[in-house]
């Protein structure tokens, strides 16, 4: 017995089960945390039916059931007996509230309404119940249910076309007057510097060519202010009336609706269409409504182009540091000290990175471009202050050991015959390096990019302090001159996660925001991982360094 | 045939467009000798892996170095093409010479020692390039761009080791799709491509099946009219076959060097006696 059970050890059983165990268990883990993520996170888009659900009390209530659990109630015989739901109701600005619990017991009917209607707008969250009428100023043109929702997608289709008009003339042609605003006041402040340091200059020509260069913007800005005006004025005169289940009435915009569904009419198909309306608008449009609503876009904008200036900064240096340690530098104490302290620094926590960005790049290096090269913006900060470029720079440094080490490792593997095979035909250590050696760790140092940008682009804590923010309402990269601007602020998703998830006063609205940003935050780094992974087979499959490996 | 040798500028190498070869000859002080090796020692950092080694390597000449493992005669070949550079503390005293010039002394060109002086390696080395491009990476390396030229240089090296036959219609797969045998050929044809006036073969053969062995020993052979070879082999048949003068190297010591057929027939040694009669090694 004894000898049987001491065989079955010997012969390695238990650890055959053991490790099968942890495998397991780790597969587990990461399926559920998918699964748990992607249901979250893209059933939020999916249209649900509204319930009108009739309390026993007389009150009527109406929208989307997002949740049933059973009632705590400890220490009584109900504990976990009766149930109760969770119903999205919208109409933040009619009621207050937009969730509410009902428990089952509470409700004496439940019915699905043909004509319940839920409408996406610009503010206030959603609004569920039922449309009346349409208007246009003061004439009625659509009346009931069916008219009004045969109307309505071609008014928002207008409407849509409006609200890029509106923010047109908003970015473009105001803008563009600001910055001309901008840039005279900043050549008269320039003046002042100016005498300021030399006193008894004339610069009366100056001034006045200024004056009256501002004198002629701010006539021009009162212009498109005006037309501005007038295309919101136009453009909002059509008006939808809408009825909560209660009976409470309302007026709404229509530049001010997104979308709109007669949400228990719909078939899977129009479900599918308006699944994939939202999925788009998450992935394309601007956030709203203090980023509970809407979509990411800027985030995935800046966090591509944040871990491309990363990649950018760190490959380079990192490739010519492993180069230099692995293949010129005299193997000895030194060589190796360093590269104990690189691979230490691949572990050194990312905030102490970001505290190090803060104080190296954002205050000095970023402080001294402001005061040599735009002194007459100051105390305003331009570089001195968090920005893309500086954060980028601060997670570069962060993954360049990773990049390092890699590449070591990558320079190490190729085979010492093959250098042979170059330098026996005459070939210089440095044409040996650029003709053989690179291109054969090419990808393995890939495998380095690949761990270093899916580092970079996870990480949150640096960028909190180096120039990440929850809104920036302009891209780094845009229509003026000169189209890149590195010193902005800009977004990431995964300071999205934490904004919305954490910092929203609309939790339970925020919270499907939470789980689809992290799909998408998921899925970003899969894609761009995807990418090197495909570059490095096609350079492994062409530099194949022996034809049995 | 007519012959039309090329010369091209600052690279000293002189590339044959037609299908006859003229070695590079350059005589140098030693006349028929075409390395000569005078008290040469040798330490990789505090231990001596060579002791006080002379001879003389004649011209177009095949000479064998054998010995067991570790006597110090891979070490020695590749102090004819300063491979042992790659090798962190290594040094080197005595002379060197490679056709009457000191390789070792100061200011040499390493460079230029090593495209006079090609090898093969033991286990074949081919780079992860096309075949093509394995034959002209010594020209190529050397800057040599002209299309015309790499072609012809292609065809004349591949069919001196006897492969042009088998390669010719696939020059552009990698040269990594080849069999053993032929990757090793591959590589004397990369060697012989930049024309250099020594051939340093080590153990070409350890890795390789007979049939693939014989043809390699048939390479050697015809190339003897054209190259001076230096082979290590721990092979005792291949070094009677293939050699005209045999080295017996022990304990980092030349022990005996005379022609193969001397050594093998009536060894003056009791070591070499005993090692190529299998006593021990």
């Amino acid at each position: 017995m004894m000898s049987a059970l001491r065989d079955v050890i010997r012969r390695g059983d238990p650890a055959v089960w053991l490790a099968g165990t942890g495998l397991g268990v780790s597969l587990l883990l990461i399926g559920a945390m998918i699964a748990l993520i992607l249901g979250k996170g893209l059933g939020f888009f999916w249209p649900g039916r509204l319930a009108q659900v009739t309390l026993k009390d007389g009150t009527v209530l109406m929208g989307e059931v997002v949740a049933r659990e059973a009632i705590p109630a400890p220490g009584t015989p109900d504990h976990l007996r009766r149930t109760r739901i969770q119903l999205k109701l919208g109409n933040r600005d009619v009621t207050g509230t937009d969730f509410r619990w009902v428990d089952d017991d509470e409700i004496a009917r439940t019915e699905y309404p043909g004509d319940a209607v839920f409408l996406e707008r610009r503010e206030y969250g959603p609004f569920i119940g039922r449309v009346i009428s349409l208007a246009n100023g003061d004439r009625t043109f659509a009346t009931g249910t069916k008219d009004v929702l045969g109307e309505l997608p071609a008014l928002l289709q207008k409407a849509a076309g409006d609200r890029d008009a509106l923010l047109r003339i908003e970015q473009r042609d105001i803008g563009a007057v600001n910055r001309s605003i901008e840039d005279a006041r900043l050549r008269g402040r320039r003046l002042d510097l100016e005498a300021a340091r030399t006193p008894g200059v004339n610069q009366s020509d100056a001034r006045t060519a200024i004056e009256r260069e501002l004198a002629a913007l701010k006539a021009q800005y009162v212009l498109f202010e005006g037309r501005l005006t007038q295309t919101v004025e136009s453009a909002s005169r059509i008006r939808l009336v809408v009825r909560t289940a209660a009976g409470e009435e309302k007026a709404l915009s229509t530049l001010d609706i997104f979308r709109a569904y007669p949400a228990n009419q719909l078939k899977t198909p129009e479900r599918a269409a308006v699944y994939a309306s939202r999925l788009w608008e998450f992935l394309s449009g601007d956030p709203r409504e203090s980023n509970t609503e809407g979509g990411v876009f800027p985030a995935i904008f800046g966090t591509v182009m944040m871990v491309l200036i990363m990649s950018v900064a760190a490959v380079p240096f990192g490739i010519l540091a492993a180069l230099y340690l692995r293949e010129y530098a005299k193997q000895g104490l030194l060589v190796r000290i360093v590269r104990i302290a690189v691979n230490n620094l691949a572990g050194v926590p990312s905030i102490v990175f970001g505290v190090f960005g803060l104080g190296f790049f954002v205050y000095f290096v970023g402080g001294t471009i402001d005061r040599l090269f735009y002194p007459e913006l100051l105390p305003t900060p331009t570089f001195g202050t968090g920005g893309i470029l500086w954060a980028s720079l601060t997670l570069g440094l962060l993954t360049v050991p990773v990049v390092i080490v890699a590449a070591e490792e990558a320079l190490a593997a190729v085979p010492r015959s093959m250098r042979e095979a170059s330098l026996a035909t005459g070939a210089t250590k440095f044409q040996t390096i650029l003709r053989v050696v690179l291109p054969a760790a090419a990808p393995g140092i890939l495998t380095g990019l690949i761990l270093a940008m899916a580092r970079g682009a996870g990480e949150v804590a640096p960028l909190m302090i180096t120039g990440v923010v929850k809104l920036a309402p302009d891209l780094p990269v845009d229509g003026f001159f000169p189209f890149v601007h590195l010193e902005r602020k800009f977004m990431h998703l995964g300071f999205h996660i934490y904004d919305v998830g954490f910092q929203s006063p609309n939790v339970e609205a925020a919270m499907p925001m939470v789980y689809a940003t992290a799909v998408l935050l998921l899925v970003i780094v899969i894609l761009l991982n995807l990418t090197a992974i495909v570059v490095r087979n096609r350079l492994r499959k062409k530099y194949q360094t022996s034809a049995f490996s | 045939m007519m012959a039309a040798t090329v010369t091209v500028p600052d690279t000293g190498l002189r590339i044959n467009t037609s299908g006859v070869t003229f070695a590079a000859q350059a005589p140098g002080a030693s006349g028929a000798d075409a390395i000569r090796i005078r008290n040469a020692s040798l330490w990789y950092g505090a231990n001596q892996a060579l002791y006080d080694v002379t001879m003389d390597i004649p011209d177009k000449q095949v000479t064998a170095f054998i010995g067991p493992s570790g006597c110090g005669k891979s070490t020695l070949l590749r102090c004819f093409n300063r491979m042992n550079d790659l090798i962190d503390h290594v040094r080197v005293t005595g002379q060197i010479l490679v056709q009457g010039r000191d390789i070792n002394a100061p200011g040499t060109d390493v460079i230029d020692v090593r495209r006079r002086v090609g090898m093969v390696f033991q286990k074949s080395n081919p780079l992860p390039k096309s075949i093509f491009e394995n034959v002209v990476y010594g020209l190529r390396i050397a800057g040599i761009r002209d299309k015309a030229t790499l072609d012809a240089a292609c065809e004349r090296s591949l069919r001196g080791a006897a492969l042009w036959e088998e390669v010719k219609d696939r020059l552009h797969s990698s040269g990594l799709s080849l069999s053993g045998g032929q990757q090793q050929r591959l590589c004397i044809a990369r060697a012989i491509a930049i024309e250099p006036d020594i051939v340093l073969m080590d153990e070409p053969c350890s890795a390789l099946d007979p049939i693939a062995t014989l043809k390699i020993e048939e390479l050697i052979y015809d190339l003897k009219a054209q190259y001076t070879i230096v082979i290590v082999t721990h092979n005792l048949q291949q070094a009677a076959r293939v050699a005209d003068r045999t080295a017996f190297f022990w304990l980092g010591r030349l022990v005996e060097y005379r022609t193969t057929a001397e050594l093998f027939t009536n060894p003056t040694e009791k070591h070499t006696e005993d090692y190529i009669t299998g006593r021990f090694g």
